[in-house]
């Protein structure tokens, strides 16, 4: 089992992925979530949201500006105002 | 009766008109796919948007609550956002915007509250000016970009949000059409601000984490909302008039067509009775001989 991960702008659905591992830039510092992370909610500062597809692959960068991360037993859904690349 | 040449001049400037209306019809239909495409994507992030802010606003309720959330503790001044098109040719879309902007103005002024638009898109203005000279405030044009984004709707959320910040109102409603079908596109008047509380209760279960605080991640969620909201709008709106403006130009087209057949039936009876004149004159003069 992987982590479900999804990346929301008002735009368009950016991501929605199995990976190993994300971790968010949030307001009061980075956080890495796994799967089956406790519910959790932070607002995210502007910054890269790394994404790790498998546990040693490099991590794929998403630089992301203002919004907040969602985790839930689903898994963690970043809703973001921009994405860039 | 028009004479021949004035009929035939009518013929041509009838089928150029329905040359236009269908080359706009086509235009619409390929942009409507694209802005219905463009709302559909639009949908994840604002129902999950929702979703987390039911279920906040759940938690943080009574005397903490945001001032977005609670309101200013009157409803004495309303703001009516009224969404229009930029541009005509399409059908009854914009006087059935203004006209349900205007029931709910007379409804409101009729109940002894103070009423003011802010209008977006251009082509409320006059209408609205025309039955309510002095309550039209400041607006927002968005002719300016060829399709409205999330930037615009960020710069009118901002706006409204300091007006309400400086009291020049209470509550806000916002008036923009919903894309039905192509045939069908209803105004729709949604409270914006203060934002109105989730109907549904949401059930405390999981014991959620939070970083900030509740009320903290609210206050940053509220303004977030009022964009999105707004945002939905502009899209509803381009694909409502994308919708509009083909059925309209559907139907200008088939009119038109209509209208040149007609006319060439009275053009071929008028050159039939013209010949016949005139085989009569060189019959007559032939038996006089």
């Amino acid at each position: 089992m992987a982590l479900h991960f999804e990346l929301v702008t008002p735009a368009k659905l950016v991501r929605s992925e199995d990976v190993h591992m994300v971790v968010v830039p949030g307001t009061e510092g980075e956080f890495g979530v796994l799967e089956g992370h406790a519910p959790f909610m932070s607002t995210i500062r502007d910054g890269a949201v790394q994404v790790f597809a498998t546990a040693n692959a490099a991590p794929e960068i998403i630089q992301v500006r203002g919004g907040f991360a969602e985790v839930n037993e689903k898994g963690l859904t970043v809703l973001a105002e921009h994405v860039e690349g | 009766m028009p004479s021949l040449k004035e009929l035939k001049g009518r013929i041509n400037s009838v089928k150029s008109t329905q040359k236009i209306t269908k080359a706009k019809q086509m235009v619409a239909a390929a942009k409507l796919r694209r802005a219905q495409a463009a709302a559909e994507a639009g949908r994840p992030y604002a129902t999950r948007l929702a979703a987390v802010m039911a279920s906040l606003a759940g938690k943080v309720a009574g005397d903490s609550a945001p001032k977005l959330l609670a309101g200013t503790g009157s409803d004495q001044r309303h703001l009516l956002v009224v969404v229009n098109t930029d541009k005509g040719l399409c059908g009854g879309l914009n006087s059935n915007l203004v006209k349900a902007a205007k029931i709910k103005a007379k409804e409101l002024i009729a109940a002894g509250k103070t009423v003011e638009f802010y209008l977006v898109g251009k082509k409320g203005r006059a209408p609205l000016k025309r039955e309510f000279p002095t309550l039209i405030g400041a607006g927002f044009d968005t002719s300016t970009v060829k399709t409205p984004g999330f930037a615009e709707a960020e710069a009118i959320a901002n706006e409204l949000i300091a007006m309400f910040d400086a009291g020049q109102f209470d509550v806000a409603h916002l008036v923009y059409p919903t894309f039905k079908s192509a045939l069908a596109q209803d105004p729709t008047i949604n409270q914006l601000i203060p934002v109105p509380a989730p109907s549904t209760a949401v059930e405390a279960d999981s014991v959620v984490e939070y970083e900030p605080s509740e009320e903290e991640i609210l206050e940053e969620l509220l303004p977030r909302y009022v964009r999105t909201q707004l945002f939905g709008a502009l899209l509803e709106r381009e694909a409502s008039e994308q919708g509009a403006s083909m059925t309209a130009m559907d139907n200008a087209t088939r009119n038109a067509g209509d209208l040149i057949s007609k006319l060439t039936i009275v053009y071929n009876r008028q050159r039939q009775a013209a010949i016949t004149t005139e085989l009569i004159e060189i019959i007559a003069g032939a038996e006089a001989l």
